[in-house]
Formats: structure tokens, C-alpha cells, sequence
């Protein structure tokens, strides 16, 4: 057994070495403040590696948004490019800007990029990509996006490692192919935290860790998203879920139900206040 | 210290200009004294010279306190040179200025009506002939006094004698000056003129079939537009490059930057771009025989020392090199940036414009609590996208609603948030107007599966809207 893992790291160096990827331990990671996450993750996100996230094309919402987040979080303070194309805007809507704001991520510091196709799109992330004065890239592609081979998905691993952009690829409608990702998630909405009144609370993401570059995956994780603080916070999960499909949904029993509304105060200026008494 | 200048009010109380500041003090006590800032006074001057352009193009200052408008040709678009003078005189009383002006055929004569009044008379040449002899602008202060002693105290004495004896005894600047003011000889008018663009021309004794070696040629136009325009201080945010090809065609290419620039081998990594992404390719055929390079729009650029080690700069300038670039290929309005409008109506409080025009640092007001939900979504349909709703009658919220084809189960909402239209703008200016749209009421809600919309129902039940259509106008992360 030990000799069958020493063989086999000693295989992974040498593809490392003829790939020209430096191993990936030594990358800079972006962690998302979710512990269980991260710690899975050895720290977060690798920075400078290609993300992609899955998701459905009803699931749009929670999948750009998860990525704008993810891409914010990978940021910093450096701009962000939203590369997606004139007909995504069509068909999920535009951009908003009071939405971006409300959700943490600065409009004044998001370039939108609406390009004619997909080849276009793809032209343009490499250009992006090859510019190290920019934080991350978000890369709206819908449906099998043929365009996006092992080949393209390649030269976008390349043109990242080389300036440290994390380019994040949004797949809404799109089916899991051979690609150079070093992770691969589906994203889908999931119930959110209710307010006093039965509003709609934090957006919360559920996310499966399809597959990761040398390491463990099929793991589950809900997540809220805290726009005050920044982080994400934890709604359970961190599971194996080949283990334990049936419990999925637990996790949102953790915390105790909300009071009925009349109890409770609400501010004035939400929209809600009215029907809590 | 010594008395500048004066103002009207001042003059009419007997006060000259050069009396010593304390003399004009014992005789009016409360006199308001500013410092003289002749600088800024020219500044002003030419400012509001700049400003004239407005009625022509031929606008000149008249130092020290006068503009000097050239109006031939353009009186009719203002109806009549009274018309445009008193439009003129009205605009820059409105700051706060005193203004007075006289129309004449000569610079010379408009200059010495409007500052020495001779009153009514029956035609300008009468008029001019009424001035005083100081109206002449000698050089010499004594000119003036010694055709006084001589009895010539009006231009028309002076007019009524021979040149030759006026040159004889005053000089030839005396006749000179006689002659401009009576519209006999010619001072042409200096006019103050917006600095031309920049435009290099290249042509060739032969026409060139190579369009590698036009690049190149293009390439030291770019270093020579890049040195004129560091001359100037100034950066080009737009380039203009024309191909002349010898039967005939030009092929004009553009190239705008986000940032000013005046690097040639930047200025020719973007024509490159340009030109790759032309759908017909360049075609030098029987060859070029000219080139131009122009810089449309400029504007200031502070010389920039090489960078030593990367820092801020040199991140927005890169962003900015990307920006051009992706906006030069892809087309300058596909890049864009998202910029705050100032309107309560969800589609109008944003305005997506394109990246290259626009500059960056523009604040968004954050309209929530840190930690509350996104009250408004992270894509937005514009149109709104009509979905077909269960629920209460009138003003219930809503339980089940159907888009594209797909039900979805509310288990969560939140709302009314209720927004009017902008009745302000309705013509005749009333809530009940059709012209400002209806009024809505908008509820954030999640469905079963834990995705997030903003729906609104268009128009209140019974009295804007008999059967009030629902909308979804948005998704949220």
C-alpha cells in the first residue's frame, strides 16, 4: 500500500514536471471564512487556477452570484472582469448594479465585458487573464459551450497560472466534460435562513465539490453568505454525502425558529413590518 | 499704494484712478478695497472670451477690459446685431458684470464708441467723426495734448485735414490711427483660437503595396504625434489613422483609450488590434500613397517618470491597456461599467456605460444595512418578463406564480415594497397620469427550492388597473 502511494506521488511529480505546473501545494489559496470549506480546500480556493460551477440554467442567480462573490473574495481590492454574452443578457437579465452593491461587490470596481459569442468571450478571457492588474474573472458561458475543449480550457489554466488571476467559469445549463479545472462545483440555490416574518433571508448556496485536482471530492457543503461581515457562514454540511444523501437538508434545523412576528420588532423601513403585526 | 481701477459707481463719485488709496479714503471713507490681481483679470478675460465663442468664431480679447467679437456672418442666426448684442449683454449681466457695447464697422470704431459715448447721431461715420481725439489710442501721452493745443479736438477736425501735414507734424502713427478708425485702412483682429488638432501626414513619392512597411511608416508618425502632444502636455484618448490607397479608397481606422496615452508602441499595439478586427482586411492594393495619423481628443496628461517597481499606477494603467484593447476589439460599447442614476424606479438606477468613455471612481450609495439581505437582485430584466400569478384579491402577496413554462411554489416573500412612478415627469403632471406608468408593488419571495426573485404586480387593484398584470423583474443570488 505505501509502496502503491509512493509510486504514485512520485508519477504526479513527474507529470507536474512535464505539464510545467509548479506542484500544487505551494499556491496561494483565497479562503471563503467557511472552516469546514476551506479546511477540505487546504485553505480555500487556489489562486491563479481555473473554478468551474455548474449549475442549471434555472439556477443563474445563485451561480453568477456565488462566482461574483468567490471572484470578490479572490480580489480584493483589484478590479473584476464579468466576461458574459449579449445573449445571456437577453435571457437572464442585466447586471444590477444596487444588486452587485447590496450583495458586497463594488459596481465601480466590476468591468462588464458583453460579447458577440462564445468564441469571442473566450478570446477575451485569455486577454484577461494575461493581465495581472486585474483581480479575477467571472466567465458566464450557457449551455454545452463546445467551444470550451480540454484545449480552451487549457490555455485559460496557462494564461491564469502565469499571472495569478483566479478566472472563475459559470456553466449554467452545461454538462461536466474533461477540462483543466482545478475544481469543479454545482451550485444551486437552497432555502435561505427566514426573517422575522417569513421573509427571505441571506442568500444561502448549496454546493457539491464535483471533483478536485489531488484531492478528496463528492463533498457537500450549504452556505450562507454574510454581506456585513464578508464571509461565508455555516449552514451545515461538510458531509460526505455518498454517505449520507438522506440528511442533506439538516443543517437548517440548527438554529432555533424564528418568534411569531408579533414579538418581534422589526425596523420600520422594511417591507415586512406591516404583516409581523 | 495707488488706485488700479475703478467701477462706475466709483468714477461718478469724482475717484480716478492712480489717486493714492489714502486720499481716496479721506474723500470716501467707506470705499471697498480689493487687491488688483491683473493675472486673474486676464484669466476672467479670456474666459469669457473662450465663452463667446458661442456667437462667433472670431472672438478676441480686448485687454484691459474688453472682448472683441467679430460678428460678420453670424448677426442672423441671432436675429439682427442688436438682437446678438443684447443677448450678449444680458448673458453677462446675469453674472453680475456691468456690460456696455457698440457695434461698428472696424475694430478700431466699436472700441472707441463703446468707451468714449458721443451720443445720437446719424450715422456711424457721424459718430466716429463726434470722438474725441484721445479715442485714437496714440502711443504717446502727449500726441494727444498737443492736437488739443492745436484745436483739433475731434476725430472730424482731424479727418478734415491732409494726411501729409497730420504725418508731418503728429507722425505717421497719428494717420494710422486715423485712418483704422474711419474704416480706411486695415488692423486685422487677433482672435483667440481653440489649438488645432494634432495631424501628421506621410505621403509617399511611391505608392506603397506593402502594408508592413506602411505600419512601420506609421509607427514613427505615432512617436512624432507622441512628442508633440508631450510638448503640449497632453495625452490622445483618440486616434484617427487614414490609409490612402492610390486609386482612390481611404480606409479610416479608430482607436480610443480609456486613459490619455502618447506612447507610440501602445498607440500601435491598438491599431494593430484595430486592424485585425476588421472584417475586411486591410488591402493595399495598387498601394498607399498617403497616410495620416490625426489626435481628435486630447486632454491633459502630467509627464510620467519610467516606473522603478510596480505600485497603483501602474495596476489602472494596465486595467486601462485591457480596457482599450477588449473595447477595440469587441467593439467599444461591449465593455461597459456600471454607473449610479439617480432615480427610484428599479431600471433607471443604473446606466451601463461603455468603459473606454467613462472614468472609474464613481460611488455607489449603499442604500442597506450591512447585514440585512439584498433588497434588490443581482440581474435585472428589462423589460419586466410577465409571469402569470395566484394570488389574493385586491393586495394579497403572492403564493404560486408561473415563468417559462415552470411552476414555482412561494414559501417565503416579503413585500409590498411599494413604488410609485414618477408623476413629477407625467405631462400634465398628476398621480393618475398614463404617461408615468402605474404604480408597483414589489415582493422579494423564494420558492420551494430556495431560489430568490423579485416580482412586482403593475398597477393597484381597482383604481389604476381593473386586472393588475404581475411581473418578475429579477433574480437574486
Amino acid at each position: 500500500m505505501t509502496e502503491s502511494v509512493k509510486t504514485l506521488a512520485a508519477l504526479r511529480r513527474h507529470i507536474a514536471s512535464l505539464d510545467g505546473i509548479p506542484a500544487a501545494q505551494t499556491c496561494a489559496r483565497v479562503a471563503t471564512g467557511h472552516a469546514p470549506l476551506d479546511q477540505a480546500l487546504d485553505g480555500g480556493l487556489a489562486r491563479g487556477r481555473v473554478h468551474e460551477f455548474f449549475a442549471t440554467a434555472e439556477e443563474e442567480g445563485a451561480a453568477a452570484g456565488l462566482a461574483l462573490i468567490l471572484a470578490r473574495l479572490a480580489a480584493g481590492e483589484a478590479p473584476l472582469l464579468w466576461l458574459r454574452t449579449a445573449a445571456a443578457g437577453r435571457v437572464g437579465g442585466m447586471p444590477y448594479g444596487p444588486g452587485l452593491a447590496a450583495l458586497g461587490i463594488d459596481p465601480e470596481r466590476l468591468l462588464i465585458g458583453m460579447m458577440a459569442d462564445d468564441a469571442m468571450l473566450l478570446r477575451a478571457a485569455v486577454d484577461g487573464l494575461r493581465c495581472p492588474a486585474l483581480g479575477a474573472l467571472v466567465v458566464e458561458l450557457r449551455g454545452r459551450a463546445p467551444l470550451l475543449d480540454l484545449t480552451a480550457s487549457r490555455r485559460l489554466a496557462l494564461a491564469a497560472e502565469e499571472s495569478g488571476v483566479t478566472p472563475l467559469l459559470v456553466r449554467l445549463g452545461g454538462d461536466p466534460v474533461p477540462s483543466a479545472a482545478d475544481t469543479r462545483w454545482r451550485v444551486a440555490a437552497a432555502p435561505s435562513l427566514p426573517l422575522p416574518g417569513n421573509g427571505p433571508g441571506m442568500s444561502v448556496f448549496d454546493l457539491h465539490l464535483l471533483r478536485r485536482r489531488a484531492g478528496r471530492d463528492g463533498l457537500h457543503w450549504r452556505l450562507a453568505w454574510d454581506n456585513g461581515r464578508g464571509v461565508f457562514e455555516e449552514m451545515g454540511g461538510g458531509r460526505d454525502e455518498r454517505h449520507d444523501l438522506g440528511q442533506q437538508h439538516s443543517g437548517r434545523h440548527d438554529r432555533p425558529a424564528p418568534l411569531p412576528g408579533a414579538v418581534v420588532p422589526l425596523p420600520a423601513d422594511r417591507p415586512a413590518a406591516d404583516r409581523a403585526a | 499704494m495707488r488706485l488700479a481701477t475703478l467701477d462706475a459707481d466709483a468714477l461718478a463719485l469724482g475717484l480716478t484712478p492712480g489717486m493714492t488709496l489714502a486720499d481716496a479714503r479721506a474723500r470716501e471713507p467707506d470705499l471697498r478695497v480689493f487687491d488688483a490681481d491683473s493675472h486673474a483679470d486676464q484669466d476672467w478675460l479670456e474666459r469669457l472670451c473662450d465663452g463667446s465663442a458661442r456667437y462667433t468664431p472670431l472672438a478676441a480679447l480686448d485687454s484691459p477690459f474688453g472682448l472683441m467679437l467679430d460678428i460678420s456672418g453670424c448677426a442672423h442666426l441671432w436675429g439682427g446685431e442688436e438682437a446678438l448684442a443684447r443677448e450678449a449683454a444680458d448673458r453677462l449681466e446675469r453674472h453680475g458684470m456691468r456690460v456696455r457695447h457698440a457695434l461698428a464697422g472696424t475694430a478700431e470704431g466699436a472700441h472707441a464708441l463703446c468707451r468714449f459715448p458721443v451720443g445720437a447721431a446719424a450715422d456711424e461715420d457721424a459718430a466716429l467723426r463726434r470722438l474725441p481725439v484721445e479715442a485714437l489710442r496714440l502711443e504717446e501721452e502727449e500726441s494727444a495734448v498737443a492736437l488739443r493745443r492745436a484745436g483739433l479736438r475731434t476725430v472730424g477736425d482731424l479727418a478734415a485735414r491732409p494726411a501729409a501735414v497730420l504725418a508731418a507734424r503728429f507722425g505717421e502713427e497719428a494717420v494710422d490711427a486715423l485712418h483704422a478708425l474711419l474704416g480706411l485702412g486695415r488692423r486685422p483682429l487677433a482672435p483667440r483660437r481653440p489649438r488645432p488638432a494634432i495631424r501628421i501626414e506621410r505621403r509617399f513619392a511611391e505608392p506603397m503595396g506593402s502594408t508592413a512597411f506602411a505600419l512601420k511608416t506609421l509607427t514613427d508618425m505615432a512617436a512624432e504625434a507622441g512628442e508633440r502632444l508631450g510638448e503640449r502636455g497632453q495625452g490622445g484618448r483618440r486616434f484617427e489613422v487614414v490609409f490612402f490607397r492610390s486609386d482612390g479608397l481611404a480606409f479610416p481606422l479608430r482607436v480610443e483609450t480609456s486613459l490619455p496615452v502618447r506612447d507610440a508602441p501602445a498607440i500601435m499595439r491598438l491599431v494593430q488590434e484595430r486592424i485585425e478586427a476588421l472584417s475586411d482586411p486591410l488591402d493595399p492594393g495598387f498601394g498607399f500613397d498617403m497616410l495620416r495619423l490625426t489626435v481628435p481628443q486630447a486632454e491633459p496628461m502630467a509627464p510620467t517618470q519610467l516606473a522603478l517597481e510596480g505600485g497603483e499606477a501602474r495596476r489602472e494603467e494596465s486595467v486601462a491597456a485591457l480596457v482599450d484593447r477588449l473595447s477595440i476589439r469587441a467593439g467599444r460599447a461591449r465593455i461597459q461599467r456600471l454607473h449610479p442614476g439617480d432615480s427610484h424606479i428599479p431600471e433607471q438606477a443604473q446606466l451601463a456605460l461603455p468603459a473606454v468613455e467613462s472614468r472609474p471612481p464613481l460611488n455607489w450609495p449603499q442604500r442597506q444595512e450591512p447585514g440585512d439581505p439584498p433588497m434588490r437582485p443581482l440581474h435585472l430584466f428589462d423589460p419586466p418578463q410577465p409571469i402569470e400569478v395566484v394570488a389574493q384579491v385586491p393586495d394579497g402577496p403572492p403564493h404560486r406564480f408561473r415563468w417559462r413554462r415552470a411552476s414555482h411554489e412561494v414559501t417565503r416573500y416579503e413585500g409590498p415594497e411599494r413604488i410609485a412612478p414618477e408623476w413629477w415627469t407625467a405631462k400634465d403632471g398628476t398621480l393618475e397620469s398614463e404617461s408615468a406608468g402605474l404604480t408597483r408593488d414589489y415582493y422579494r419571495v423564494e420558492d420551494a427550492r430556495g431560489r430568490r426573485y423579485w416580482i412586482f404586480r403593475n398597477g393597484l387593484y381597482g383604481t389604476e388597473a381593473v386586472h393588475p398584470g404581475w411581473y418578475i423583474h429579477g433574480l437574486f443570488a
